[in-house]
């Protein structure tokens, strides 16, 4: 059995650690077959916010709705349409590549294990070091293994939080191709970040994260750089701090 | 697909261990360096002190343990892996159970060191009645991880969780160490009370059953937040 959906909605969510509120009355709908852009400083509560859509956190008030369904309703079933590449990369680094996508496969009930991570292995063009321990690879390696091993086992939502990070031109390119590819076959993708040049062209819809607030949501279009800066000092009154980029 | 899950996390833990092989050599390292101390201290010329020989086997296997626990989740919080356990789209006990039984076997594996270096250095009866000492370590050891694989899980965010993890874990597990220690103390006597051991043979497996029921209901909840 398996669920799907085509809208995440956030209703009202709050997060708080203590007595640090990690995100305060958030709500937004992000819809399929379009990139949402979670923008924002270091600390805004964008990757608060993806852990809980991950379903590995509990929002402390509010409701997350993946279509009819909730984590209290769907539970594994539900994180088995999740990928996550999070900040860190959630790679094994004394297994191989092929050792971690087998693992991580089989934990996903992937059918026809060694041809899926065979491909996958070509896609991060690892093909040639997939027996070598992941702990001898450049970041941008880990980066690219860490991106399939979140796409092995075909999400319906995908979460990405700085997804970027140690890549190379070639590589931020090839990862850009593969959003929009994902994007065409209707998947919803959340892309948390804080490098707007590389946001700018591909994002559909922004929200714009700080002190765990949103400030703003709604279509791109014009620049991104431009949005941000104003939604952040428009803010900066009322919060103070978090210079704009 | 419970226990397929848990044997594939099982078997990931062993190949991480068996390239790296740093928890089994810490842990012995650690375990055998405690047993040789305390022979120091308790032999004198050749006598040993009381039931020394059994209380000294179970120190050594609950502190091998905690190290055990501790590097094993250290592991996984370093790559910070274990979230991407708690993403997979499997019952969460089972990967409680894959943590356990990994742990179980590298404490195994350390006891079929610790036993015999025990036996030799206290000159202690151990193996005088084999199927009961199994029994005493296989019950102590499990009862003792189940209790540690939660904790030590649950602590793996926990900034003191090096100290944390002994300060809970000792007290929760007295009742299973005492039963273990009075179970192996009744083997080393020349008479062996059969019914003494099975008796404390029971009250692990009781403490068993209640610790892996509150574990495998408690990881979920505990591991969400």
């Amino acid at each position: 059995m398996t669920v799907d959906f085509d809208r995440l909605v956030l209703d009202d969510v709050t997060r708080v650690f203590e007595r640090r509120r990690a995100l305060s009355h958030v709500s937004l709908t992000c819809e399929a077959g379009e990139i949402f852009g979670l923008l924002g400083p270091n600390g805004a509560g964008k990757s608060t916010l993806l852990s809980i859509v991950a379903t590995l956190l509990s929002p402390s008030a509010g409701t997350v709705r993946y279509g009819d369904h909730t984590v209290a309703q769907a539970g594994p079933l539900l994180r088995a349409r999740i990928g996550l590449l999070g900040h860190d990369l959630y790679l094994y680094p004394e297994l191989s590549a092929r050792e971690n996508l087998t693992f991580f496969a089989h934990l996903y009930a992937v059918e026809d294990v060694t041809t899926r991570v065979g491909q996958a292995l070509e896609r991060a063009n690892l093909a040639d070091r997939a027996d070598d321990p992941v702990f001898g690879y450049s970041r941008g390696m880990r980066q690219r293994l860490a991106l399939e091993r979140a796409l092995l086992h075909d999400p319906r939502l995908l979460l990405l939080d700085e997804p970027f990070t140690g890549l190379d031109d070639a590589s931020t390119h090839a990862l850009l191709d593969r959003l929009r590819e994902f994007r065409a076959g209707g998947r919803i993708i959340v892309l948390a970040t804080h490098d707007l040049d590389v946001a700018d062209g591909i994002v559909d819809r922004v929200g714009i994260l700080r002190n765990g607030r949103l400030l703003d949501a709604g279509r791109g279009g014009e620049s991104l750089r431009a949005r941000y800066r104003a939604a952040l000092l428009a803010a900066a009154p009322a919060g103070g701090g978090g210079r704009p980029a | 697909m419970f226990f397929r899950t848990a044997l594939l996390v099982m078997r990931k833990d062993l190949t991480v261990e068996v390239r790296s092989r740093e928890i089994l050599y810490t842990t012995l390292f650690f375990a055998v360096s405690c047993i040789l101390v305390f022979a120091f201290a308790f032999v004198k010329e050749g006598e040993v002190l009381g039931d020394a020989a059994a209380g000294i086997l179970w120190i050594a296997i609950s502190f091998a343990g905690t190290l055990a626990l501790g590097r094993t989740f250290e592991r996984e919080r370093h790559a910070e892996t274990l979230r991407a356990l708690m993403l997979a789209p499997v019952e969460r006990s089972a990967i409680y159970v894959g943590k356990l039984l990994g742990i179980l076997l590298l404490l195994f594996a350390a006891e079929l060191v610790l036993v015999p270096l025990v036996a030799l250095l206290f000159s202690a009866a151990l193996f005088s009645r084999p199927v009961l000492l199994v029994g005493l370590l296989a019950a102590g050891t499990l009862g003792f991880a189940a209790v540690g694989t939660l904790f030590a899980a649950m602590l793996v965010r926990a900034r003191s969780r090096d100290v944390l993890l002994p300060v809970l874990l000792y007290p929760i597990t007295i009742p299973v160490i005492i039963a273990g220690v009075r179970g192996t103390a009744l083997l080393l006597q020349p008479n062996v009370d059969q019914a003494m051991v099975v008796m404390w043979l029971s009250l692990l497996f009781a403490f068993d059953v209640v610790f892996l029921t509150l574990s495998l209901w408690t990881f979920e909840p505990l591991m969400t937040d």
